[in-house]
């Protein structure tokens, strides 16, 4: 028996052979596969993003526009627009100036023809009156939002062939809106009111101002507090903080505050700066602060992670001059870090911005029609204004609410750009 | 008032550092280098012991002043109410009076109460302004006679400087301090009222009928078992959406995409990462949810208009990105070495990826998963929109259920009464849902950490 027989070698492999070429071809089309499917995941993911944007911009867009009816008012020389109480005769002087266009108008038709105008345009017409007193007893163009039906109508989600009775515009309104129409008295310009009114019960006069407002104090507040103590948490902890199991605790801590959910955050904003220090509810201080609990540990950890970046080299350099380790600190490290810091806190400002839940728990969806003169005044914010539109039944409240989810993406899309762009123009590469 | 404060103290500390550096600069005209700190230190030293305190002192005046003075007001009264909440009401008519905000006729008592309110609360806050600028008068003769060449002003600013990052960092600490004592506090006092037992085996969840007097003890009504079953069930599906997209987005990205791709599809699900919950919340509404009824017309099956799949599938959307990037993670921490010996060998991609690095990434996936998990529970806007209000045990996912989260929000939005069991049955089931998530996050991290290692 010779050694060559003890150790035979393998017969050499056939890869040409019929059944190698199908095992290998089966292989690859397994592989094929895994990757069609792969490719499919990714644009299930795609597509989803894509129709979420497309339906919130079809649904949004109209509310970029408001219709506006200009109207011709003859104020009655005997008026008081400062008057409180002149509201009701402001009321008789819109219906009756609508009336004159129309020679036709019967008594009993004056409610529904004045309902071609927002509810509110008598008071509309009084504050213009009142700022500008000389018009008493001329004759005023003005240009009026049209009410939600109206507006639905001109814009096309209402039309003419639904039948009268199912839907809220009626046909002798649209037989005066049509002669509105071919005098030229309707138009419909960019709706400013979208960014400069507070919130309405009445869709047409509804805008955002008082949820920006709101919503720039509390990230004020965020800002202001999470800061400067993330920075100080971040850098006690990755340069300064002795191994220890206290560190540790710290560490654990933070790590597991970041994965709390935001309701908890509510519910300790409302238990303990509403009920036990007895904050205001709904203000933007209180919100602010939630806000600044719940970016607090983003801000630690990105911020650690710049420390991180900096070379150690710098330290040990600084270090070797005779500076303190406080001064290697701030003189040093910390503004070579600083970019990264900034672009990681406008991101964590940007989640916050974003944020719902705990706000709707300190009261931040109340019914506010005017935006907040200070941190203490109660106020809504985008998302929670956002939220409020979208569960009131009015139908021109669809669209106000994509449009303000697109004016919210709009500000987030802005913070994240001047984030990236941070990063791309002042980030070093070491 | 406070920002008035604010501004003292700002403009005090600013005064200090100078009125510090000015010491400082002449002690070094006088001594030269044997100076021990810079004279800016000098300035920062006392700048920091006149700042720090005072500002320390305003915001705990400021937290309790309110406090304080309620109670002042509620002692004076003669004859109160035993009940707490007439008390209450009684308070905050008193403050409405003061503050001018006048609804019907109050009786003299009240009237003088308010008066008192008001005057005492205008001392309160003239009060604080001057004990806030007498402290830091103190403060600032103190520490600025403490300056001389041999005082280690560097040093003891250094050591202020340290205690104030200490103090930031148990911030943190005080948060989930803060959070655990008053979810446990509530719901205690829940758990008085409602038997502990009742409430995590229940299966009748019905707290809204709870508010009348004589429901208070119906047993069953605070039943969390539909309120849980739902929870899960909107999670399992969210879950079931999110988990085979967003691995299967990793798995393409990280072996067979190009470059190209890569920096086309990451920045994609940045963006879907960074859309607000509330934006998914109104998406389910206004088109997931119709599109299901639609379709389960089509077909002949009747779906609710807010069925936990809409709310579940939309969450799911939410989740893909989480996933995928907690996916990607794990695969790219595979050892090359693995993945190159497995090529070598003459495997695909395809089943290098199927057969080496999925097994070797799995714990981390896993882990991936179970945060998912834990924000699927957690999440609180789409559910709030889309999902129901009233608790339903069933395991159709076409029907409508309610969870957790949209519970502790309808259980607590516009109502603050903080005795009614209604109220306090939000933080119960707060406290479920923290202990849950905690639990869930402490095991992921440590599955994560574990398999981390083993290739370290």
């Amino acid at each position: 028996m010779t050694v060559a027989d003890d150790h035979q070698l393998p017969r050499p492999v056939d890869w040409s052979a019929p059944d190698a070429v199908r095992r290998r071809r089966s292989r690859h089309a397994a592989d094929r596969r895994l990757q069609w499917i792969g490719i499919g995941a990714i644009s299930i993911a795609i597509g989803l993003l894509a129709v979420l944007i497309t339906t919130l911009s079809f649904s949004g867009y109209r509310a970029f526009v408001q219709t506006m009816i200009t109207v011709d008012f003859t104020i009655p020389a005997d008026i008081d627009p400062t008057d409180p109480r002149s509201s009701r005769r402001f009321r008789t002087v819109v219906a009756d100036s609508l009336a004159a266009k129309f020679d036709e108008v019967e008594r009993s038709e004056l409610r529904s023809l004045s309902q071609l105008l927002t509810n509110n345009a008598p008071f509309l017409l009084r504050d213009h009156v009142a700022a500008n007193p000389s018009l008493v007893g001329t004759t005023v163009t003005l240009a009026i939002p049209a009410a939600d039906p109206v507006d639905q109508f001109n814009k096309g989600t209402i039309v003419r062939e639904t039948p009268e009775d199912r839907r809220r515009i009626s046909d002798r309104q649209i037989a005066w809106f049509d002669t509105l129409d071919a005098e030229g008295r309707i138009a419909a310009p960019f709706n400013w009111g979208l960014f400069f009114n507070a919130d309405s019960r009445f869709p047409e006069l509804a805008g955002l101002s008082g949820a920006i407002v709101g919503s720039f104090y509390a990230l004020l507040v965020c800002f202001l507090i999470s800061f400067p103590i993330g920075i100080a948490a971040a850098v006690y902890l990755e340069e300064f903080a002795p191994a220890n199991r206290w560190t540790d605790l710290i560490e654990v801590n933070i790590n597991n505050l970041a994965a709390v959910p935001s309701i908890v955050f509510g519910l300790l904003g409302l238990a303990v700066f509403l009920n036990f220090f007895g904050l205001p509810r709904s203000a933007p201080l209180v919100g602010g602060m939630v806000l600044a609990l719940m970016t607090l540990p983003t801000m630690i950890i990105v911020t650690r992670a710049a420390l991180k970046a900096v070379p150690p080299s710098i330290r040990e350099a600084a270090l070797g001059v005779g500076a303190s380790k406080h001064q290697v600190m701030t003189h040093h490290v910390l503004p070579l870090a600083m970019p990264g810091i900034l672009t990681g806190a406008i991101i964590g400002l940007a989640q916050a911005l974003g944020e719902t839940a705990p706000l709707l728990l300190i009261g931040m969806n109340a019914f506010i029609t005017s935006p907040p003169g200070g941190l203490l005044d109660a106020s809504t914010a985008l998302p929670t204004q956002i939220f409020i539109w979208a569960d009131s039944p009015e139908r021109g409240f669809v669209a106000r609410t994509s449009a303000g989810i697109l004016v919210l993406l709009g500000f987030l899309i802005v913070m994240n750009g001047v984030a990236i762009f941070l990063r791309q123009r002042l980030e070093r590469k070491w | 008032m406070a920002g008035l404060t604010f501004l003292l103290i700002v403009a005090l500390t600013a005064i200090a550092y100078v009125v510090g550096r000015a010491t400082g600069s002449r002690i070094l005209a006088r001594h030269g280098v044997a100076m021990h700190s810079l004279p800016g230190y000098h300035g920062a030293f006392v700048a920091a012991w006149v700042g720090i305190p005072a500002l320390v002192l305003v915001l705990l005046w400021l937290l309790l002043q309110g406090t304080v003075v309620d109670n002042l007001i509620i002692g004076s009264i003669p004859d109160l109410p035993d009940d707490v909440g007439e008390v209450q009401l009684i308070l905050s008519e008193i403050k409405n009076v003061a503050a001018g905000r006048i609804f019907s006729e109050p009786t003299a008592e009240i009237e003088a109460a308010a008066a008192r309110y008001a005057a005492w609360s205008t001392i309160a806050r003239w009060a604080m302004v001057v004990v806030v600028l007498a402290l830091m008068l103190v403060a600032l003769f103190i520490a600025r006679s403490q300056l001389s060449h041999r005082y280690r002003a560097r040093n003891n600013f250094e050591l202020v400087l340290s205690g104030l990052m200490i103090a930031c960092s148990v911030v943190a600490i005080a948060t989930t301090i803060g959070i655990v004592a008053s979810l446990v506090f509530e719901a205690s006092r829940f758990f008085a009222l409602v038997p502990i037992t009742d409430f995590l085996f229940g299966l009748k969840w019905e707290p809204q009928i709870a508010l009348r007097e004589d429901q208070i003890a119906g047993a069953g009504a605070f039943g969390a078992v539909p309120v849980f079953a739902g929870t899960l069930l909107v999670a399992a599906i969210a879950m079931l959406v999110a988990t085979p997209i967003g691995l299967l987005t990793a798995i393409y990205l990280g072996e067979f995409a190009s470059d190209t791709v890569r920096a086309v599809v990451k920045p994609i699900m940045e963006i879907l990462a960074g859309v607000p919950t509330v934006v998914y919340g109104f998406f389910a509404v206004l088109t997931v949810a119709p599109a299901m009824r639609q379709a389960g017309g089509l077909i002949g099956i009747g779906v609710s208009p807010n069925s936990a799949l809409a709310a579940g599938a939309v969450m799911g959307i939410m989740i893909i990105p989480f996933i995928s990037s907690l996916s990607d993670d794990a695969l790219n921490a595979v050892p090359r070495a693995m993945r190159d010996g497995s090529l070598a060998l003459g495997a695909t991609p395809g089943e290098t990826m199927i057969r080496v690095l999925l097994p070797a990434a799995l714990p981390g996936i896993v882990g991936g998963i179970l945060l998912g998990v834990s924000r699927a529970i957690g999440e609180t806007m789409i559910v709030l929109m889309a999902a129901g209000l009233i608790a339903r045990l069933t395991a159709n996912p076409l029907d409508s259920v309610t969870t957790v989260t949209v519970q502790i929000v309808t259980l607590l939005i516009g109502d603050t009464e903080f005795d009614s069991p209604k109220t306090l049955a939000a933080f119960a089931l707060g406290l479920v849902l923290f202990i849950v998530t905690l639990g869930l996050n402490v095991v992921a991290l440590r599955v994560v950490r574990k398999y981390r290692e083993q290739y370290d």
